[in-house]
């Protein structure tokens, strides 16, 4: 369903990705791991759609169309959908208005009807259910007063809403403990089935123990370094990052 | 001294005294002033960056329209062009106006020749030629009609373009309208249902014809004619407007409102209203503005007087959409308008609810003098400028009475190139002891070629008194418009959640179909402005 050849994205000048390639099939979960600064949050914006990124070189595919020409929005209503590593609070903006507004949007992306009140509410009644997320948190503001923990929780939540079909997780297991991890990690795997596919960005291999990948690329300085399968995730565990530096003759 | 019992210089004229020494001497104030909030903090390196993202949807975005700019086309029947006491004397001519009122325009007339047009707002206005304004011009046969068969069809097609029939039977249930266009009101709905609980209302004209004694007696009582430039040069001509009084003990069944609308060219529209709730009584009274699409600029000089008796409430909501000009500031309306409410009786209030969307250039500040004891003043503002628009507008709450309290709550919105300023005085007299204010100024910022200012004047002449202000400053950040992109919200949807969650305290306080409609149009006045 996703297609990247040597995708190179910088800002103001600056390369940041040079050279990813990556081919994504339906139902396949996918990591890519790396340490800070390599260009992971980099990737999944270019690929949602982030303006502020300038695509220099390179093609991405998302069943079968420049997925480069089309609007954010327009992605996100392809079943696109990007966890982000720093959830954004929007003061004044209810969950429940922001959710509404974004899945009627998918609907009519699909044709649909706008959802009547009561099915909505019924809707986010089942999927808070799902990713045990506290209704006092749909009640608030988008992310505004939420604790890191809660605004991943709340992600995941927006994910089960919006049902996509390629859903990017940008570090949504950081600054979890391990029961939010699990229940994270459960969300996103009852969400899974043999038609959609993830990316999972990830620095750790904990989150690979519940979420398993069928492939793992490791990104560094801009490149993919290495992809291999979820054996990979638990050798870089074990022998770190330097280890790939060492490979790279870079020590 | 003035019936009310101060001069005029002294507190109802708009002098606004020393702005607030924002480090408070007095020990009961407390300021919390400009806690900047913005939801940008997580990537500063890209700050720049942003700036520039910025721009790019700004530009690209296409323009929001004006849908009120059309001109009917109607033979008006206007006198000639300019101001003098001949002119002033033919207006009150044309309306058969009794001698007080001949009296009250020409000393108003002679007031302000000896006035000079105030320039400490913020504003840039251009020279304003007194002499090239058409002062009176009515629709031809607009005399007043009985009955909604006698309007000509051309009229009513006019407001009901506008959304505001006039036929009672088509019209939003529980809404009695008075329509104004130029000079004159057109028609006034419901008068009679109204009549049976002694509740009159109907258009200035009239009022002053069929009941002199109440015009005598309150007219020009909350609003001096020498209160101000624009209030003076009111005083002197003003054509038309809507008056109200609710007799002792009755809530009125039903929404009052006024429509005006300017539709000939060259014209000024400088209308007057005056609303009176006698004690224990209750009004919710609407206004809404519009006109059309012209190049040239026109004035609107308006004046709205409120008395409020003992227990009596008055609630005066304003849905200011005049022509703001076109995306190059060419053309739109001057909007200076001189509102102001008087708590006369013990336990009264009066709140204004405001969403200013329109207009080149707006000067106003709706005020409440609270005399009463425990009387009660609110004013809840939303005040939208884009484009090359201009605002400076506020409130000032004057406190003469004990255990006073007042409310301020401002929500400006500025886009574009347009400026957006906050004026707001606090007075706590002497006498007023125990009294309270609070204050909350809110400014957000749509894009950086924009501006937002915020001017508290706070004079407290009592150690029991406390007055509070508080004021915040936050933008739209491009993060948190991809944050709505990414979820399948379009920019412009993005915005106007963003904007509707943040000026819903204020909408809320309209009445329900307003508040829809101020809805649609605060979407569509800030098409094509995001950032
Ligand atoms: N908005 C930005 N402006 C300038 N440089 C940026 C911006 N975002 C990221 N970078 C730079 O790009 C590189 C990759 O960052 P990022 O994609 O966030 O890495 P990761 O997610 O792998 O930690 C870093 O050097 C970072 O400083
Ligand atoms: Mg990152």
């Amino acid at each position: 369903m996703l297609t990247i050849k040597n995708l190179k994205a910088g800002i103001n000048g600056k390369e940041i990705l040079k050279g990813i390639d990556i081919f994504v099939k339906e139902g396949e979960v996918h990591a890519i791991m790396g340490p800070n600064g390599s260009g992971k949050s980099t990737l999944a914006a270019v690929l949602a759609g982030r303006e502020l990124f300038k695509v220099t070189e390179g093609e991405v595919s998302y069943f079968g169309k420049n997925l480069l020409e089309m609007k954010p929005e327009n992605r996100a209503r392809a079943g696109i959908f990007l966890g982000f590593q720093y959830p954004i609070e929007i003061p004044g903006v209810s969950m429940v208005n922001f959710m509404r507004a974004a899945v009627n949007e998918h609907r009519k992306f699909r044709g649909l009807n706008p959802l009547s009140s009561s099915d909505f509410l019924k809707l986010m009644r089942e999927k808070k259910e799902l990713v045990e997320i506290d209704s006092k948190l749909t009640n608030r503001s988008v992310n505004e007063g939420f604790s890191g923990g809660e605004k991943k929780k709340n992600e995941i939540f927006q994910m089960a809403m919006l049902e996509p079909k390629l859903a990017i997780l940008d570090e949504t297991d950081s600054g979890l403990d391990i029961d939010a991890l699990r229940v994270v990690a459960n969300g996103v795997n009852k969400l899974k089935t043999k038609e959609n596919s993830t990316i999972v960005i990830t620095h750790y291999q904990r989150l690979l123990d519940y979420i398993v990948p069928d492939f793992v690329h490791v990104l560094y300085k801009g490149r993919i370094v290495k992809s291999a399968g979820k054996e990979l995730a638990f050798e870089l565990e074990e022998k770190g990052y330097d280890w790939i530096k060492k490979e790279l003759g870079e020590e | 001294m003035h019936p009310l019992g101060f001069t005029c210089g002294e507190i109802a004229s708009l002098s606004w005294g020393k702005q607030i020494d924002l480090l408070g001497k007095n020990h009961k104030i407390k300021i919390k002033k400009n806690k900047i909030k913005t939801a940008s903090k997580q990537v500063p390196e890209s700050a720049i960056d942003m700036e520039n993202e910025n721009d790019n949807i700004i530009n690209e975005v296409t323009q929001g329209e004006y849908k009120y700019g059309f001109v009917t086309d109607i033979e008006s029947d206007s006198i000639p062009k300019g101001i003098n006491e001949d002119i002033v004397r033919l207006i009150s001519e044309k309306k058969n106006e009794p001698a007080f009122m001949l009296d009250f325009r020409l000393k108003a007339y002679r007031k302000w020749l000896t006035m000079e047009m105030p320039r400490w707002a913020h504003l840039k206005i251009p020279e304003i030629n007194y002499h090239d304004i058409i002062y009176y011009s009515i629709p031809r046969q607009a005399a007043k009609y009985k009955s909604i068969d006698e309007v000509d069809p051309v009229l009513k097609d006019t407001f009901n373009k506008l959304g505001i029939p006039l036929e009672e039977q088509k019209h939003l249930a529980g809404v009695a309208v008075d329509a104004v266009m130029d000079s004159i009101s057109v028609k006034t709905t419901f008068k009679e249902t109204l009549a049976e609980s002694g509740i009159i209302f109907c258009s200035m004209s009239e009022a002053i014809k069929e009941h002199p004694d109440l015009i005598k007696k309150y007219l020009g009582s909350v609003v001096p004619y020498g209160d101000n430039y624009f209030a003076a040069l009111n005083s002197a001509v003003f054509s038309d407007g809507s008056f109200v009084y609710i007799p002792k003990g009755i809530r009125c069944p039903m929404e009052l409102s006024t429509y005006f609308r300017i539709n000939a060219a060259n014209t000024g529209q400088f209308e007057r209203t005056l609303i009176i709730a006698d004690d224990e009584s209750y009004v919710s009274y609407l206004e809404g503005c519009t006109a059309p699409r012209r190049d040239e600029n026109q004035l609107h000089a308006a004046v709205v007087e409120i008395i409020a008796l003992e227990h009596a409430e008055v609630k005066y909501s304003t849905v200011q959409n005049w022509y703001p000009g076109d995306k190059n500031g060419k053309g739109g309306i001057y909007n200076f308008v001189t509102k102001r409410g008087i708590c006369k009786g013990d336990n009264s209030k009066i709140s204004w609810t405001q969403v200013e969307t329109g207009s080149a250039i707006t000067w106003k500040y709706p005020g409440c003098i609270l005399k009463g004891n425990n009387s009660t003043g609110e004013f809840f503002s939303v005040a939208v400028t884009n484009n090359y628009q201009q605002a400076d507008t506020g409130t000032k709450m004057i406190h003469l009475g004990a255990n006073t309290k007042s409310r301020i709550l401002s929500k400006g919105i500025s886009a574009g190139r347009s400026n957006n300023s906050y004026r707001g005085l606090v007075k706590m007299t002497k006498n007023a002891e125990n009294s309270r204010n609070f204050s909350q100024c809110d400014s957000l910022l749509l894009g950086d070629k924009c501006g937002a200012h915020t001017f508290p004047y706070i004079d407290v002449q009592n150690k029991t008194s406390i007055v509070e202000h508080e004021a915040t400053t936050s933008k739209i950040g491009e993060d948190q418009i991809f944050y709505c992109n990414q979820r399948g919200i379009s920019t412009e949807d993005a915005v106007g959640l963003i904007v509707n969650g943040y000026v819903k305290e204020v909408i809320n306080r309209l009445p329900m179909e307003f508040a829809v409609e101020a809805q649609k149009l605060l979407q569509i006045s800030l098409e094509g402005s995001v950032g």
